[in-house]
């Protein structure tokens, strides 16, 4: 136990060390972060079977609602900011929700996928509020009412995001273990007992719809907050692909999984298309293929069998 | 007198040119146990799932308690207090057998706390109780997939009986179970359902398991219902020797 527990701890102790020990990865590791706690929500809609291809939407909501903010109401306040993007990503998922969660498999993960381009073309198209496909500026907010550096402000940012990924993991793996979230994961495996059971299967989705739609609207909105502007390649068709793969990556399912695969993620990407330019996508590529044939479980799943090589057993959430 | 818990009036259902209920009408008595006997293809399983809600009869009611739960569906029905088992056990196949009851439990109490555990929840012990009473208490903590189909099948059952429900309808709670454990699983079953005090409609082809466990029969062939009566008085009649009991001999 105390085994399975110190790695993690250990992990995150190293990646609150960064900002000191490695600066130049600070930025990089925030947009890790930012990046897994929205393929946390794609992971929660996996735990039920459906694979949404249009998540970036939420991303992407949350962060445009942040901006819109932000220029409508200069000096806004950081958690202000926050509440009211993820509202806004909340109040988009009840809406959407409402109509997706009636279909299932690729009907459910084509109709994502429309409302995200739909919300994309508005996004390009309405240039005067939208900024085109320049996106607009989103200004640093106040903190407690204090306007702080650059410095100062990424550092706060960086850690709340280390908060935020402890905060909204350790939530979503009690989710997962509550009646509501096991009710959700059944969608699964037996929809029709579930109706025996007397509970709506749209509905028991819908719960986890909203959920997903959250997580994905904090990742966008800290991602848009720490680069300081928000395009529509938010919301575009890549980054919500870009979602599943992590989650894959990762391990699908695994809440731990999506913050280690947004992090590996995020590497490559980074490295490889400074090193490899026009081929850092084929790396990712064949990285990805390489998990599936040899380790479907993902990342998760190695560690999780060398756990258990180690220790007896192990599973990690 | 007897009070009536459920009743079909005049259901009317075809599938393409196949007549699977041909103005049907049956009352279930409380605290009866009353089996559908009859030749494949008959509309036992209709009648289960007209009675549910699962599928919509293009005439007729089912009334439940005297309530008319017809246009209801499935989850609004089980809610008044109608549980279902299936001929081929609906279970989460991803949980293990106290997983299926404490998620049925759940269901049941509308637990939404998000930061309560499934397998801390209240009802835990009577859910424990239920698997044991089913006979499946060794088996807890297994994946229902690894479980033999006779174990499935209790445990299916056991999933519906946590809903505490007033009324039990099981499509061949003994099919694909070996002969010598369906009087096995009916003598748990039997007891499971007094001890709880459920009314049950079963369909069977057995007919030993019939004679020995039915309060009453009710004959279906060609999506009418044939006869209604004792076990003694319907397995002797030379109709039902004919055409059921030949067949399934």
């Amino acid at each position: 136990m105390t085994f399975r527990l110190a790695i993690p701890a250990l992990l995150v102790l190293a990646v609150a060390a960064i900002p000191f020990a490695a600066p130049q990865l600070q930025l990089l590791m925030n947009l890790a972060l930012a990046k897994g706690i929205a393929v946390v929500g794609v992971t929660v809609l996996l735990r039920a079977g459906q694979v949404s291809f249009g998540h970036a939407l939420y991303f992407a909501i949350a962060a445009y609602a942040a901006a819109f903010l932000s220029a409508s109401m200069p000096g806004a306040d950081l958690v202000l900011v926050l509440v009211v993007a993820v509202a806004g990503a909340v109040l988009s998922g009840i809406i959407v929700g409402l109509f997706v969660v009636r279909y299932r498999g690729i009907f459910f993960g084509m109709l994502n996928l429309a409302f995200s381009m739909i919300f994309w073309s508005i996004l390009e198209k309405f240039y005067h509020y939208t900024g085109g496909a320049d996106g607009i500026r989103l200004p640093r907010p106040t903190v407690f009412g204090m306007a702080l550096e650059r410095g100062p402000f990424e550092l706060i940012m960086f850690y709340l995001s280390v908060a935020l990924v402890l905060l909204l993991g350790w939530f979503t793996m009690r989710w997962f273990a509550s009646p509501a979230g096991q009710i959700f994961q059944t969608i699964k495996t037996n929809e029709t007992r579930l109706q025996y059971l007397g509970v709506s299967p749209q509905r028991a989705l819908l719960s986890g719809y909203i959920l997903s739609a959250a997580l994905c609207g904090t990742g966008g909105v800290i991602m848009g907050i720490v680069q300081g502007v928000v395009t529509p390649e938010f919301a575009w068709w890549i980054r919500s692909g870009e979602m599943v793969f992590i989650a894959v990556l990762g391990g699908a399912g695994s809440v731990a999984g999506a913050f280690v695969g947004a992090v590996i993620y995020e590497t490559i990407r980074t490295y490889a298309s400074a090193f490899a330019g026009d081929v850092w996508q084929m790396v990712l590529g064949g990285f990805l293929l390489v998990i599936i044939l040899f380790a479907p479980k993902g990342v998760i799943g190695i560690y999780d069998a060398a756990l258990a090589r180690l220790t007896g057993k192990g599973r990690s959430e | 007198m007897s009070e009536i818990l459920l009743e079909a009036r005049n259901l009317q259902i075809s599938f393409g040119g196949v007549v699977a209920a041909d103005d049907v009408s049956l009352a279930i008595e409380r605290g009866k146990n009353l089996a559908i006997i009859g030749p494949n293809g008959a509309g036992k399983t209709t009648f289960l799932n007209i009675c549910t809600g699962w599928i919509k009869p293009t005439r007729g009611k089912v009334y439940f308690e005297g309530q008319d739960v017809t246009p209801l569906p499935p989850r609004r029905i089980v809610r008044l207090g109608v549980a279902r088992a299936f001929q081929i056990p609906q279970l989460f196949t991803e949980h293990t057998a106290l997983e299926n009851l404490l998620i049925s439990a759940a269901a049941r109490e509308q637990l939404r706390h998000p930061l309560q555990n499934l397998h801390r929840i209240r009802e835990r012990a009577e859910m424990l109780h239920l698997l044991d009473m089913v006979g499946c208490a060794d088996v807890a903590d297994r994946l229902v997939v690894e479980l033999s189909e006779g174990q499935r099948k209790l445990v299916d059952i056991a999933v519906a009986l946590a809903l505490r429900p007033k009324l039990l309808l099981m499509d061949e709670p003994t099919s694909g179970v070996a002969s010598s454990e369906k009087f096995k699983i009916m003598e748990i079953l039997v007891k499971a359902l007094s001890e709880a005090k459920v009314t049950s409609v079963f369909v069977e082809h057995d007919m030993g398991i019939v004679s020995r466990y039915a309060d009453e029969v009710a004959v279906w062939a060609a999506g009418r219902l044939q006869m209604q009566g004792s076990p003694e008085e319907i397995l002797r009649h030379p109709d039902v020797i004919r055409d059921v009991i030949g067949e399934a001999v």
